[in-house]
């Protein structure tokens, strides 16, 4: 391994040890939610920044599959009643799939256009999900409860061990699309979002770079569902309605795109917001909008990003100050 | 050797490249002037595979380029760099290259490594040099002044190995230092690589000085060819293009 691939293993493993130790400290219930919650959503904006921020598309249909993911799972699990890991991986394997035909029609497009046909997808499925009662429940969701036979001494019907499952299952994702986007890879994505056409000269397929990272987002936001469905004990159409992207680009808008952990950051802030807004104000949409807003037209990026150019900015100046006379001889 | 034979493009009922027949010698280093709207561009698309000739044909070394695809013909050895430097903005000028560098040699897929690949560094270092830009590698191009913008489009090219290099107005919007910097730096390297070099130029003493062999567009045709003393004294090109101030400069 290479020395940033072992800092990054190192970072994750220091951040699950964290996440694995706050229980022991306070047995607050309400902090093991909201980890839980931030687990799920965290996974799931990070994997569309995927697209937004590494490669440059604006999906407005990502719930499609965080919804596919909680679905899927759900019925694996009441159906035929397999060892968890392998209804996890099994859910994978279909939102890859479906991504891949999504994308396969989606990532020809542009901009605006990739946009409304991949909302246009999420609400087909979106209805499917209404209209196949017998399958999906309709619009009561998916109900009597998600089965969790113990696997490896593991019970998720307890909700510590659910955490800490979840805690898991963040880091390992988070990990993984930290490598994906620190591979030749992940730079040849940046190269089609910053030029498709130079991109193209160079020898790069344009089309089958963006349908990879449609399919892994596709993949990775369907683990955040799996999270989800875990956490509820079900699976609701709202999980994969529009409003459900929209809270995603939120958050990303939030976190900011530039920096990996930006949407996990993103989430932390609009999850917070959303338990303390909704619990102290009556119209508390008005107040997340006014947040949003402030975000959007004060900071004009999201806040990791901010921070970090404030840092960056401040390293320089920093650098520059102790030399005054070498700054005196380049700058003429 | 590059060969063009009869080549022929319109567009509705304009000619923009009407029989042009040129050979550019191996490891030479020419100009192609002419006025706004002589078919200098379509004539670098059609050599580069961007459009394709209603006729006629492009031969590099006997083997003919014409209908080929772009990537085919980046890999027969035709490279350019763009009348707007075409780079990637959000990456550093190393960053650029080596992700490059590993597209050229078909990594640009894998998914199982970390960026970037050992063996990507050396000749990803050599195009940076190549064009003189090694003490700003860590720069973000986005942050580059407009005429390190221009060498690094041309590092772009490099890195496919031309042995031919089209460069559509290398000089564009630059002031006169960065120019003669930028132009120093192209002559620097056809000197170097011994490559075939074709630049497209509207500035005159930077054509004179530098270009031992200059072709003339007007019009889609070719108005003339010859050294830099044969282009300035030929009647038809200060008609059409210099006007008289060269003529007394010559």
């Amino acid at each position: 391994m290479t020395r940033p691939a072992l800092r990054d293993a190192a970072l994750a493993l220091a951040g699950f040890l964290v996440l694995a130790i706050l229980p022991l400290i306070t047995s607050s219930s309400a902090l093991i939610d909201f980890v839980i919650r931030c687990a799920a959503l965290g996974l799931f904006a990070t994997s569309l920044n995927l697209l937004v921020g590494y490669g440059g598309m604006v999906s407005f249909g990502h719930g499609l599959f965080f919804g596919m993911g909680a679905y899927s799972f759900g019925i694996l699990m009441q159906r035929t009643g397999m060892p968890i890991p392998l209804a996890v991986l099994l859910t994978l394997c279909i939102s890859a799939l479906v991504a891949l035909v999504v994308g396969a029609i989606c990532v020809r497009l542009k901009e605006i256009y990739f946009a409304f046909v991949t909302l246009a997808f999420q609400m087909l499925v979106h209805s499917m999900i209404i209209a196949w009662v017998p399958v999906t429940g309709g619009d009561q969701g998916l109900r009597g409860g998600i089965p969790r036979p113990a696997f490896l001494g593991i019970n998720l019907s307890d909700q510590k061990q659910l955490y800490l499952f979840s805690a898991a299952l963040l880091v390992l994702g988070l990990l993984a699309m930290r490598h994906i986007v620190s591979s030749p890879f992940g730079y040849a994505l940046r190269m089609v979002r910053d030029n498709a056409t130079r991109a193209g000269f160079l020898g790069i397929n344009v089309y089958r770079t963006r349908l990879t990272a449609f399919v892994l987002a596709g993949a990775f936001a369907s683990l955040g569902g799996v999270i989800m469905s875990l956490f509820v004990s079900g699976a609701y159409p709202e999980f994969a309605f529009w409003t459900m992207s929209g809270e995603a680009v939120f958050i990303v808008m939030l976190g900011g795109t530039a920096n990996f952990l930006g949407p996990l950051v993103g989430t932390g802030i609009l999850l917070l917001l959303n338990d303390f807004v909704t619990r102290t104000a009556e119209h508390h949409g008005l107040v997340l909008g006014s947040v949003i807003l402030l975000f959007a037209l004060g900071l004009r990026k999201g806040l990791l990003d901010f921070v970090m150019e404030w840092l960056a900015a401040r390293r320089t100046r920093d650098a520059a100050t102790p030399a005054p006379v070498a700054v005196k001889g380049t700058s003429t | 050797m590059l060969e063009i034979r009869n080549l022929v493009k319109a567009f509705g009922g304009v000619r923009a490249t009407d029989d042009v027949t040129l050979t550019f010698e191996t490891a030479s280093l020419t100009a192609i002037i002419g006025p706004n709207g002589a078919g200098k561009s379509t004539f670098f698309n059609q050599l580069s595979g961007a459009i394709r000739p209603d006729s006629g044909e492009i031969r590099l070394d006997g083997q003919n380029l014409v209908g080929l695809r772009i990537g085919e013909i980046v890999r027969r050895g035709v490279g350019r760099a763009f009348q707007v430097a075409s780079i990637f903005p959000s990456l550093t000028v190393e960053e650029t290259l080596l992700a490059a560098v590993s597209a050229h040699h078909r990594h640009a897929g894998r998914l199982g490594t970390r960026f970037p690949l050992a063996s990507t560094r050396a000749h990803a270092g050599h195009c940076v040099a190549m064009v003189g830009l090694h003490d700003k590698r860590h720069i973000l191009s986005a942050n580059l002044s407009h005429g390190d913008q221009k060498l690094l489009d041309i590092a772009l090219a490099l890195v496919l190995e031309p042995r031919v290099l089209l460069l559509d107005e290398p000089t564009a919007g630059m002031g006169p230092e960065e120019r003669w910097r930028v132009i120093d730096k192209v002559h620097e390297l056809w000197e170097r690589q011994k490559m075939t070099v074709v630049f497209i130029e509207h500035d005159m003493d930077i054509v004179f000085k530098i270009a031992p062999s200059i072709r003339v567009l007007s019009y889609g045709r070719v108005l003339a060819e010859g050294t830099p003393q044969q282009i300035r004294t030929n009647p038809a090109v200060i008609e059409a293009y210099l006007g008289s101030e060269h003529e007394v400069a010559a």
